[in-house]
């Protein structure tokens, strides 16, 4: 391993993104899958990205490491350890990709290349980020696959990924990101494809690896119930744009924006009163034809002719808190009345 | 390793297609018009001539019994002699495949190697005018037939600008790479297009895969994804195409060595057909059935290496 550049502890260490976006051309115009961000992750810290299937989450991922494919643009900065990623050369890009930050993805069937062994693609992450050899590299790759608690990793290094189940293919996964012991692990809906059992193992994996390893989490997913037990702080995203921050504690007990207050009212609670679970009329419009004003006004029952002509701005209301809602401090009361 | 018990899985599936290969030309041989008793001796042959030399060939025996004469000169290799040439027919195909075989195959590894990278090229600028041009000319290459195309390269190259010889064959192996250039390229243009075709759509189904992605978020070398992850599971499809294009190409062989005039076992074919020369026309079936049963056990065993699902 490379020693780390002098300039790393005290350049500030964690993850800055301001104003990510990411737009497609369609046939119907650009549309802007991501839209402004703004996201700011803590050395060791675990936020979630919250919101409904076609939000955003997934493209935001993975433009923080440019990974979106033509013809999505990306713009904006990304600023990482006081680099900034989204001006970076590709080379430069490489070497952060894997090593500092790493990536899993939501499914374990299709992310791991069907014909290589395990071995070889844990292995690759090393070539491609160290000077260990051979036998080094073999060593380490062991060392992960019993990390992240694969039973006879010696015998399971040389299978293939079919020999696997779906648990211990992710299991897999994380062992690559792993490999070069990265900073920040941007973790795309990785317990989605799996059992409960086995999500609720990847998760505690994932924090107890967090805990050990210092390392700090971007967690994607739509399960509100993963975001409370895993995660320190939130965003919730609304087509394309983040609609309320703060910490999982607070948002889940007060939340100002109406859609995380659908959202949070379609989670049932144990221990709470039996009620019947809300949930949010209508769907998540398309990116190419967004209402005007406030993206949500058409499924918000609190829309007033200012949510239609104009879009609320993500404001802090208190310290670390940001919701964008013109009627949120109603929104709140609300929720404290029900 | 899963891969051995596949590999010998595999042989052992080669033993009913060598004893079909061997009933149905054994079958072709006997349907044929006229006897070789006859053919031998001529139209004013005696009946005592020609039942002392059915009797010497084992024709007077019961088929069955015939059957095993056969299987057993086959195996030891005895494939009887040329009637046209008086030679052992084993002798003839010793000398005449080779020629053939280094035919084939430097036309199959001309045409991977003009197939791989355009197909690269082509995938990568996907609609764009790369990729337009490389399918616009493998297309009217695919259209055209093989020996239309041998023609128009011996008049250009070898009659025009003497680039390349009009025909025959070479001294020693340069001599021969250089003879064989021009009727192997012919032979490559049709393959290469073919193989073009399928590897050009399995690329671009591959690029667009999330091991893809996920290889890319691990910062790999582009080069080591495209080889390593792109390649090796787009050529899985193709592996298999190559492979049975091999016994179309060995046909090819024959039109190419005629034109070309080259002294390989396609021609010996065509002048055996003429000359009614019944047991070379068995020996080279035979040969040739083996040596296409023998390239598709290899397809098989090389594809169940690029992608360990198979050897399961």
């Amino acid at each position: 391993m490379t020693a780390p550049s002098p300039d790393r502890k005290t350049a500030g260490g964690g993850l800055k993104v301001r104003g990510l976006t990411t737009t497609f051309a369609t046939p119907r115009g650009p549309a802007a899958v991501v839209d402004g961000i703004n996201l700011d992750v803590a050395p060791g810290e675990i936020v979630g990205l919250v919101g409904e299937s076609g939000s955003g989450k997934s493209i935001t991922l993975r433009s923080i490491v440019r990974l979106v494919r033509e013809p999505g643009k990306v713009s904006g900065q990304v600023e990482w350890q006081g680099r900034d990623l989204m001006a970076m050369s590709e080379a430069d890009l490489r070497k952060v990709r894997g090593a500092e930050i790493a990536m899993i993805f939501q499914e374990p069937m299709t992310a791991l290349n069907p014909v290589l062994p395990v071995r070889l693609q844990i292995e690759e992450n090393l070539s491609a980020h160290s000077t260990l050899d051979r036998r080094a590299r073999r060593q380490r790759a062991l060392e992960l696959m019993n990390i992240v608690g694969i039973p006879a990793a010696e015998r399971r290094l040389d299978e293939y990924p079919h020999q696997f189940s779906g648990g211990m293919r992710q299991r897999v996964m994380i062992a690559i990101a792993l490999a070069s012991s990265p900073k920040l692990l941007l973790a795309d809906e990785p317990t989605t494809a799996l059992d409960v059992t086995i999500q609720d193992q990847i998760l505690k994996l994932i924090l107890d690896l967090r805990d050990r390893f210092g390392m700090s989490v971007v967690f994607v997913t739509h399960d509100l119930g993963v975001v409370a037990a895993t995660c320190d702080r939130m965003a919730v995203m609304y087509a394309g744009r983040i609609v309320e921050t703060g910490t999982v504690t607070r948002v889940f007990a007060e939340p100002h924006h109406p859609y995380t207050r659908g959202l949070l009212g379609s989670v049932p609670r144990i221990g709470a009163e039996r009620s019947m679970l809300l949930s949010i009329e209508g769907t998540p419009p398309g990116l190419t034809d967004l209402p005007d004003g406030c993206a949500f006004h058409p499924r918000c029952s609190f829309a007033t002719d200012r949510c239609r002509a104009e879009r609320p701005p993500l404001e802090s209301f208190a310290a670390g808190r940001e919701v964008a809602c013109f009627h949120h401090r109603t929104v709140a009361a609300m929720a404290e009345a029900a | 390793m899963p891969l051995l018990g596949f590999i010998f899985r595999r042989v052992l599936q080669t033993i009913p297609t060598i004893a079909f290969i061997l009933v149905v030309t054994f079958i072709l041989v006997r349907l044929l018009p006229g006897d070789p008793a006859s053919a031998m001796l001529g139209d004013r042959a005696i009946d005592a001539d020609v039942q002392r030399i059915n009797a010497k060939l084992g024709l007077d025996q019961p088929i069955p019994v015939q059957f095993l004469y056969f299987t057993k000169a086959v195996f030891t290799g005895d494939l009887g002699n040329s009637i046209g040439l008086k030679l052992p027919v084993i002798e003839l195909i010793a000398h005449r495949l080779p020629v053939t075989l280094m035919l084939t195959g430097m036309a199959a590894l001309i045409a991977l190697l003009v197939a791989v990278p355009l197909s690269f090229v082509a995938a990568l600028n996907r609609g764009g005018a790369p990729d337009a041009i490389i399918r616009g000319t493998f297309q009217i290459g695919l259209s055209m037939p093989v020996f239309y195309v041998g023609l128009v390269l011996l008049t250009v190259f070898a009659a025009k600008l003497r680039w390349f010889p009009v025909g025959g064959y070479g001294q020693n192996f340069l001599d021969d790479l250089y003879h064989l250039f021009l009727p192997a390229t012919t032979l490559a243009l049709s393959l290469s297009a073919v193989l073009m075709r399928n590897l050009r759509a399995a690329i671009i189904g591959v690029v667009g895969a999330d091991y893809v992605d996920f290889a890319r978020a691990k910062g790999l070398r582009a080069r080591v994804i495209m080889t390593r992850h792109v390649l090796r599971n787009a050529l899985i499809s193709t592996v298999t195409l190559f492979g049975l294009s091999i016994g179309t190409l060995l046909g090819g062989a024959v039109i190419t060595e005629t034109v070309f005039a080259i002294p390989g076992a396609g021609r010996l074919m065509i002048e055996a057909i003429y000359g009614r020369d019944y047991p070379v026309i068995q020996g080279l079936t035979i040969a040739l059935a083996l040596l296409v049963s023998f390239t598709f056990l290899l397809t098989d065993i090389v594809q169940a290496w690029l992608d360990p699902r198979v050897a399961r």
